[in-house]
């Protein structure tokens, strides 16, 4: 069922792509001119990014360590015929085609912060639906308390999975009110257009207020546990990352701050801008983390 | 010499490089953040320029501080010299992780509070800061003025200090990658050989 959040981002927010340039141009040049100022008020600053932007940036290491390797090799991933495991504490385990998954679903677009652990952030309008529906059909049962997500292993298409550097598949995990938040996202598109590969196509995650290695790409498995499910960066680094790993401003990383993200596309003379406290959205989730010592459970 | 023909090559390599200003070397060698500078205003460097910019100087002044390293063990192995042009592209690294540090300074984090908390916070931004700190002495003494004032002996000494910063160096590369990378330990491997291979000529005339 689509329409439950209610952002106050509306469609007609987003600026449409072809006159991003020159408006960031004319603002670019009133800095310059001193007319306004070069520190942007803060994050919620919400000029979605260019489609561009989005898909020449990303962090998806099945194709490579490099920004620029994701929108080179990922070209080569065959995301026709795809299909999602759903197994765990469920009632209607099984692999379920991808447009059978689509089926009856309401797509609709989320436009959203996204954070990145490395403090780089962009604002993204996502198309996709609630992994509620998805969770909801598949029939959770009462012993479940988390939901482990995998990503596709397919060394022949995803070269970076070739080397030995991380224990594929990619995984990642939620607890089971997390994933039901009406918030958290299984994104189809950006801007309309079905998912680039490089942005972890056919079918991801996103978790709005989480860091955005736990927004995992490309979803294979879903599975419903009682206990809490590995994380890829957790088990690499369990000391930099952490289960749960909400955005949060006062929580450094152990090498770089956490209190500042530079938006992406404000060219060289960019500056940086406050994170928000779970990226912006404090007012929608931080009642699930009352009484959580954030430090301890980062 | 072995081989009279080697010898030969190597004279005539020499003799080419002999004839070769340094010159060029200190004019080519200066332009690259020029042009990067350029790319990044004009959107050549991508989506995230600051990043890009800061990591291409990086990543040049510690090539450059592996060739200046290069340099004498290259005399020993092949007799090749390319000493005349030390200074020059020892310089030029200098240059490139001064620039390093400036867009850092400047582009990235912007702010001098923030800066002295981050070098005494972060220890990867430690460990680059004391490689510059100890590079600033010997590139003050890059001069035939400092060699005759400082004498030779001392002299040389304060240039070892290029040694350990060139470590520094790798180990801030090794540091700030997400995990274990294999490009940083590669140049850390080469940092380390090229210094090892300097302890090798005492032994091998103790052998002769």
């Amino acid at each position: 069922m689509a329409g439950r959040y209610q952002s106050d981002l509306r469609w007609s927010d987003v600026t449409p792509r072809e006159v991003f340039m020159n408006r960031r141009s004319v603002l670019a040049g009133m800095s310059a001119a001193g007319l306004v100022g070069t520190r942007a008020e803060a994050s919620n600053d919400l000029v979605p990014n260019t489609f561009e932007e989005i898909t020449s940036y990303n962090n998806f290491y099945e194709f490579g360590w490099g920004k620029d390797d994701p929108k080179k090799y990922a070209g080569a991933l065959t995301t026709d015929p795809w299909a999602i495991t759903i197994d765990g504490l469920v009632d209607n385990p099984g692999t379920y085609d991808i447009a059978d998954i689509l089926k009856g679903k309401s797509i609709e677009e989320r436009i959203y912060r996204f954070r990145c652990v490395e403090a780089w952030s962009m604002v993204i309008p996502w198309n996709g639906f609630e992994l509620k529906d998805l969770l909801d059909q598949a029939g959770v049962q009462p012993s479940a308390k988390y939901v482990a997500f995998e990503t596709l292993l397919r060394p022949a298409e995803m070269p970076g999975q070739r080397s030995g550097s991380i224990d594929w598949p990619y995984r990642e995990g939620l607890r089971l009110d997390e994933a039901m938040h009406p918030l958290t996202l299984m994104a189809t598109g950006i801007y309309g257009e079905p998912m680039p590969n490089q942005n972890g196509a056919p079918i991801r995650l996103v978790v709005p207020w989480k860091y955005g290695f736990k927004s995992i790409k490309s979803i294979v498995r879903v599975t419903l546990t009682d206990t809490q499910p590995v994380n890829t960066w957790n088990v690499l680094q369990p000391r930099e990352y952490g289960f749960y790993s909400n955005v949060n401003p006062e929580v450094d990383h152990p090498r770089w701050s956490q209190a500042e993200e530079r938006r992406v596309g404000g060219g060289l003379f960019a500056r940086k801008v406050p994170t928000l406290m779970f990226n912006g959205y404090e007012e929608e989730v931080a009642s699930m983390y009352a009484g959580m010592d954030l430090r301890e459970f980062f | 010499m072995l081989f009279p023909m080697i010898a030969t090559a190597t004279q005539n390599v020499n003799g080419v490089l002999r004839s070769f200003p340094t010159w060029p070397v200190y004019l080519i060698g200066a332009l690259p953040p020029v042009w990067w500078f350029y790319l990044g205003v004009t959107g050549g460097l991508g989506v995230e320029p600051i990043r890009e910019f800061e990591h291409l100087l990086g990543e040049l002044a510690l090539q450059m501080l592996v060739v200046v390293l290069a340099i004498t063990p290259l005399r020993q192995f092949t007799g090749i010299a390319l000493i005349k042009f030390r200074r020059a592209l020892g310089l030029l690294s200098f240059y490139y992780i001064t620039c390093h540090l400036l867009v850092w300074l400047v582009l990235d984090v912007g702010d001098l509070a923030k800066v002295w908390a981050d070098i005494v916070k972060r220890p990867y931004i430690t460990v680059g800061m004391a490689a510059f700190v100890l590079l600033i002495p010997v590139a003050a003494t890059s001069n035939n003025y400092a060699i005759r004032k400082l004498g030779a002996p001392k002299w040389r000494r304060l240039h070892q200090l290029s040694y350990l910063a060139a470590i520094l160096g790798a180990v801030h590369f090794v540091m700030l990658a997400k995990t274990w990378h294999a490009e940083p330990l590669l140049y850390l491997a080469v940092v380390c050989g090229l210094l090892a291979v300097r302890a090798l000529p005492k032994w091998k005339r103790m052998r002769a």
